[in-house]
């Protein structure tokens, strides 16, 4: 028999029903809600006179539509407040537990899951949120899914799906000094592109990738989506448990040495058959930046703005010089020479707890440039509690960022956090699609550390050159 | 869900690559706790102007192509968010098929579950079909979706796969939970199998 890969493993091991020609029909171990996704899913049950099937495997979160400013005060926007209200009414109404904003666990479900322990390697986990391949870091099936979808696991606890390829992303060697699994995010999507996963799960291995902390894992499986596919495998391992142990929804006793030993036998079998396949060296990975309006478009911190006019393929070069275009960036200037206004470091991508240390390393005993604002907006309350504990919040306070409360908040701009039309943002965030962050805005990508030296020097720098503390 | 049999009707050409689903929605627009009235913020940012008049430049806002049906889109449409309001937004403005060289995923998934078609089509077919939409009302082009088949206005067909699940729910207008509560039975066997199998994974709270 061939061998098989993580993901034909944790596949075969959740199908329920085969029989509908290509589509199967897979089992869900965790379902993830949030206030924006869902509201015409449970209206749907509503209307369908239909029960949620698992309630006790499905957990909601408040985080894309929340303001991270008092949660004493009320919700300004009336929308966003009838979404809050909307997701509490059905999770009352359903029989789901609910993190509101005033419950320390609230954030970012991609960090919330993780964080309890409900992240567990083998599982399929599903949320309508595309960025849900963050989970993939454990070695579970994680994605995103539409809201149909959303309610037929709410109705079945099931999900119609068509099996992806294998594709495999090797990282051999070691990230430098300075590098972060951010820049490894973007160094890969810079190389395959945005489209270069589609249709397939894409499984991460090397020395690289294993030497990465489950939250630099989690930074690397987020960003897959941005490369086409919608989810993103690291195999278990040591780390991957001592992360895991103890944590409230994670196994106990002797419930977790069965789990462990399931755990171990879920890596790639030595014979497994990849699809595609993309190696690459760790130690050819510099500081990266993006300077157009796709995540495929990096450039290392020491570059420049590329040319179109070398482009040679017509519609790339079309597509670059409208980014140029909406980045108002010239061909050939410097990144260092790029000014920015804002800074946000915060997102499913970015939010944790190291990010925050990484950043606040940067930016101790700094101020950020005059013309700059500057927000850090943890991924949990739980991060942020123990962040203050660290003080890592006085750390940005004094140097002129804001701490705010957790949510998704100007990685897409559905809450106030929002750039204004032709502020550039030096962001840790996923996406700098044109409009993500605010019409008008414009995002450059980064790691946790870039952006804090951005917010320093008021313009992009590399973090090698910057002096700690 | 609304069936999807032939469709006849304008195409309009939206050759860029990359279109992101932040694009086709901006995320303001997803605040609304219902499905309707989205095609109103259908491509947003590019149809209108700063002032919130009509961008007259965008395709969609030319006379030739307002009331177009269908789509001529490019490579990786519907990249980025998981958001099924882009679907939504297509639907309610009228569009209920998108021919593209290719989709990204969770969008091309979405499509499927609100009565829109999405093509996957050969390059050199797209560039023809390219070339038909620039002509506006003067090129009416025929989608068949039970024989696979777009029917250019000049009698050229081209041939398209689809996934034949899909194609049977979409031709039939079946609602998929409807067709999954029917394997309730295989459902409730896996149940059992997983709490004996992976005790540890279920329930989540505890």
């Amino acid at each position: 028999m061939a061998g098989q890969t993580l993901y034909d493993k944790i596949w075969d091991a959740h199908l329920v029903d085969a029989s509908a020609g290509g589509m199967a029909l897979i089992y869900i171990d965790v379902h993830l809600t949030h206030e924006v996704t869902t509201p015409q899913a449970f209206e749907g049950l509503r209307q369908a006179g239909r029960s949620v099937r698992r309630p006790d495997l499905t957990l909601a979160v408040a985080d894309h539509a929340i303001p991270t400013t008092d949660r004493n005060a009320p919700v300004e926007d009336a929308q966003a407040a009838l979404q809050l209200e909307t997701l509490a009414a059905n999770t009352a109404e359903f029989g789901i537990e609910y993190y509101d904003g005033h419950d320390i666990r609230q954030g970012i479900v991609h960090v919330v899951g993780p964080e309890q322990g409900l992240t567990q390697p083998g599982m399929t986990i599903v949320c309508g949120d595309s960025h849900t391949s963050t989970h993939g870091a454990f070695g579970a099936l994680a994605h995103g899914i539409g809201t149909s979808e959303v309610e037929h696991v709410l109705a079945t606890q099931t999900l119609i799906a068509r099996k992806a390829k294998n594709m495999r992303v090797t990282v051999n060697g070691a990230l430098a000094p300075g590098i972060t699994p951010k820049d490894m995010a973007l160094a890969i999507i810079g190389k395959i592109g945005t489209a270069g996963g589609t249709g397939h799960v894409i499984e991460y291995s090397g020395a690289a990738v294993r030497a990465l902390s489950m939250e630099g894992r989690m930074t690397l499986c987020n960003m897959t989506i941005e490369a086409g596919a919608r989810a993103g495998l690291i195999a278990p391992d040591e780390i991957t448990f001592a992360y895991l142990k103890g944590r409230p929804r994670a196994p106990k006793g002797a419930a977790w040495e069965a789990a462990r030993a399931y755990w171990r036998g879920l890596a790639s079998d030595d014979a497994a058959v990849f699809d595609r396949q993309i190696v690459m060296d760790a130690a050819d990975i510099p500081p990266l930046v993006t300077w157009g309006t796709s995540p495929e478009d990096v450039a290392p911190i020491t570059g420049a703005v590329p040319d179109p006019a070398q482009e040679r393929d017509p519609d790339k070069a079309r597509a670059m010089r409208r980014s140029l275009d909406y980045m108002d960036l010239q061909p050939g200037a410097k990144m260092t020479d790029i000014k920015i206004d804002r800074v946000f470091i915060g997102s499913c991508t970015n939010s944790r707890i190291e990010d925050l240390r990484a950043a606040a390393a940067i930016v101790k005993g700094h101020k950020v440039a005059s013309h700059v604002g500057a927000m850090v907006v943890p991924g949990s309350g739980l991060i942020k509690a123990q962040a203050e504990e660290e003080g890592l919040d006085k750390i940005f306070l004094d140097a002129g960022f804001e701490w705010r409360e957790a949510g998704c908040s100007m990685c897409l701009g559905m809450n106030p956090d929002r750039l204004a039309p032709g502020e550039r943002c030096a962001s840790t965030s996923n996406r700098n699609f044109e409009g993500r962050q605010g019409k008008g805005g414009r995002t450059h990508l980064m790691s946790p550390a870039m952006a804090a030296a951005a917010a320093i020097k008021g313009a992009f720098a590399d973090v090698r050159e910057c002096k700690l503390g | 869900m609304k069936k999807f049999t032939t469709l006849t009707g304008i195409a309009a050409p939206l050759p860029m690559v990359n279109v992101d689903t932040d694009k086709i929605i901006p995320a303001q627009f997803l605040k609304s706790i219902g499905r309707e009235g989205l095609g109103e913020a259908l491509f947003f940012d590019m149809r209108y102007l700063p002032d919130g008049s009509e961008n007259p430049d965008f395709v969609l806002n030319k006379p030739a192509y307002r009331q177009a049906k269908i789509l001529i889109a490019g490579d990786n449409f519907g990249c980025g968010s998981s958001r099924e309001h882009a679907p939504w937004a297509l639907a309610d403005f009228g569009i209920s098929c998108v021919i593209a060289p290719d989709f990204a995923d969770i969008f091309y998934n979405n499509c499927f579950k609100n009565g829109i078609l999405p093509i996957k089509i050969d390059k050199e077919t797209w560039e023809k079909l390219l070339d038909d939409a620039v002509r506006g009302a003067n090129a009416m082009i025929t989608v068949d979706l039970e024989a696979q088949e777009i029917r250019g206005p000049d009698g050229g067909v081209a041939t398209f796969d689809v996934d034949p699940f899909r194609k049977e729910c979409l031709l039939n207008g079946w609602d998929d939970i409807d067709l999954t509560l029917q394997k309730s039975a295989a459902i409730d066997a896996f149940e059992k199998k997983r709490v004996t199998a992976w005790p540890w994974a279920a329930p989540v709270d505890g």
